[in-house]
């Protein structure tokens, strides 16, 4: 399946620019990374405001309540990590410190997805909207590209409270530009149609969008949205969705109980309900490899989204006939 | 914003009182901690009503210092302090772990006025404070930062990642206080899962470490003044105490962990400081201001 001719780039190289131009503005944005400085580009930051940069070691738990203690006397801590640690490891320290009380705490989840590649399962955080999501007053971003990601990380600057970034680790194709407008909470609307609605996250929008081109080719008319703020999920794009495609796949590089696709079903459930399918991880759990092999064997591809509408299409005909 | 420097004398006769509150409010409550409450109250009436620099009228004043106890469970004691201390009304104790009240059973900043996080789940509280520490420093602000842990919660390893950072960033703004009450909800900690040695753990972690009996007021304040002249590291005090202190039928005894006292139990107890279940309940209800013992 070809690609639109799209530019590739790093979305992890975004959040640590965007960290740039926040401890430019406020001298009070500081930086807390696990051992992990050049990997998550917060060396930008370092370089920049050497003093502000904390380095933190390898104490995941140690880290999230330094951030939050930073927090409670005036700072604006970001913390990074690989999320495989920087949430898997730490929920407790999420759950009781940074999200009951809350502290205004900010935190980049690198390496997120199955496309971190050859460190194989272990690194391959595939969880991490599902621990996320089930706290109450996080806000949870997992933008599309480079731009968004960017724009995610000053957005969480706005935000009075904890805020999650979700980010891969590798090069993914640019769907945004600079100049596009990033609303939390509010979901992109990156291609119209009105015989189902792929709803994605991450560089899964890049795929459905393929698949749009893909769809239009025979005649379908596919709508895509980046539901780049995961929570507070956009329920009313996901009702009018429902209402005026009729159906609805999701896709993300996540594990399909308790991710996007989960948070869309349980949404939509209350509105109009539709037929449904999911691009996600079936339940399993990552390997080595390269990203492109990975995201071909674990079926996170356009030619997947293509598939499960082909499926969406035959089910709406079948409820019609009923 | 306020330093209050009471004497030893008024600081006594307010541990006395923070005691009757600890067991009239458990008793109220039927439900808390009153072990590891009671082991805590001369120390922490020496923080509260010596030590720290506070403003209860502003609980987030930024020149304030920062107290925290790691310790969540130990409520009744954490509760009483901040009420006696003028951060809300003496009688929300008689609302403690209740629906309608703000008294959480375990420490919620974003209900109850002077709690700086929330806490409960033991092991974070330190690394909080080394956070609250490093920020200060970095601002060059001249607040002490105080965590009070428990004995047991040493078992907890992210501990161990904090004492580790705390001597790394030099934080000598930074004292940690541990109730070594030596029991846990189990037995003892040296049977549950042995913490010592404790002094060396923590010396060889850099910090500067001392030892005091924690319910000898003057001493307290004795060590209190040691920590501030230590340079370049973090300081822990070691405070050798009694799970149940002042209570003749709790000292030293692990199953008063985490049970309150029924009423009679805390009319037997309160016998003791010369009051009644009642009398102090109208104290309490009275929401009189904050007085040295009756």
């Amino acid at each position: 399946m070809h690609n639109r001719d799209f530019q590739w780039s790093l979305p992890r190289e975004a959040w640590g620019r965007a960290l740039v131009e926040l401890g430019e503005k406020d001298e009070n944005v500081v930086v807390l990374v696990g051992d992990n400085t050049i990997s998550l580009h917060v060396h930008l930051f370092e370089e920049q405001f050497p003093d502000r940069l904390i380095e933190m070691g390898i104490a995941e738990q140690n880290m999230v309540n330094v951030a939050a203690g930073m927090s409670r006397a005036g700072k604006i801590p970001y913390y990074v990590t690989y999320s495989a640690f920087g949430v898997g490891r730490v929920f407790d320290q999420l759950r009781v410190t940074v999200g009951y009380t809350p502290c205004n705490v900010k935190i980049g989840g690198g390496h997120s997805g199955i496309s971190v590649g050859p460190d194989g399962a272990t690194h391959q955080m595939m969880e991490d909207l599902a621990l996320m999501c089930s706290l109450p007053n996080f806000t949870v971003f997992a933008p599309a590209d480079y731009h968004q990601t960017r724009l995610a990380t000053l957005a969480a600057y706005d935000i009075d409270g904890p805020v999650y970034i979700r980010f891969g680790r590798e090069k993914v194709p640019e769907v945004t530009s600079a100049d596009d407008p990033f609303e939390p909470g509010k979901a992109q609307v990156m291609a119209d149609g009105t015989d189902a609605t792929c709803i994605a996250i991450g560089h899964m929008v890049a795929e459905a969008l393929i698949a749009h081109d893909e769809l239009k080719k025979e005649g379908i008319g596919l709508r895509v949205l980046n539901m780049h703020t995961v929570k507070p999920i956009d329920a009313e794009a996901i009702y009018k969705a429902a209402e005026e495609t009729g159906a609805i796949v999701t896709a993300e590089e996540h594990q399909v109980y308790g991710g996007l696709g989960s948070l869309v079903a349980q949404v939509m459930a209350t509105g109009t309900p539709v037929p449904m399918e999911y691009v996600a991880v079936m339940d399993r759990y990552g390997q080595s490899g390269k990203p492109e092999e990975l995201l071909d064997a674990f079926g996170l591809r356009a030619k997947n989204i293509c598939e499960k509408v082909h499926r969406l299409l035959q089910r709406k005909q079948s409820i019609r006939v009923i | 914003m306020a330093v209050l420097k009471w004497s030893i004398d008024k600081l006594e006769a307010k541990a006395q009182d923070i005691r009757c509150d600890i067991l009239t409010l458990l008793a109220t409550s039927g439900s808390g901690h009153s072990g590891g409450s009671l082991s805590c109250t001369d120390f922490g009436t020496a923080l509260y009503f010596h030590e720290l620099n506070l403003n209860p009228e502003n609980p987030s004043d930024p020149t304030r210092d920062i107290c925290h106890f790691s310790i969540g469970h130990v409520t009744p004691v954490i509760y009483s302090l901040l009420a006696e201390r003028g951060y809300f009304p003496l009688k929300d104790l008689l609302q403690f772990r209740t629906f309608a009240g703000h008294l959480q059973g375990h420490p919620s900043a974003h209900d109850t006025p002077g709690l700086e996080v929330s806490a409960g789940s033991l092991g974070q509280g330190l690394s909080f404070t080394v956070g609250v520490a490093l920020a200060s420093k970095m601002d060059n602000h001249s607040r002490r930062v105080w965590c009070i842990m428990g004995d047991g919660e040493q078992q907890e390893g992210q501990v161990w990642e904090a004492a580790m950072s705390a001597s790394h960033f030099r934080l000598d703004n930074l004292t940690a206080i541990i109730d070594l009450n030596r029991k846990q909800i189990d037995g003892d900690t040296a049977d549950v899962m042995n913490i010592e040695p404790l002094a060396d753990k923590y010396s060889s972690f850099g910090w500067e470490v001392f030892e005091v009996n924690g319910h000898d007021i003057p001493a307290i304040l004795e060590t209190f003044a040691q920590v501030k002249r230590i340079a370049w590291k973090p300081s822990v005090i070691l405070a050798h105490t009694r799970m149940g202190k002042g209570v003749s039928f709790m000292e030293n005894d692990h199953r008063w962990h985490g049970r309150p006292p029924t009423v009679e139990e805390a009319e037997e107890a309160l016998q003791k400081y010369g009051t009644t279940y009642e009398e102090w309940k109208q104290r309490l209800q009275r929401g009189s201001e904050p007085i040295v013992a009756l």
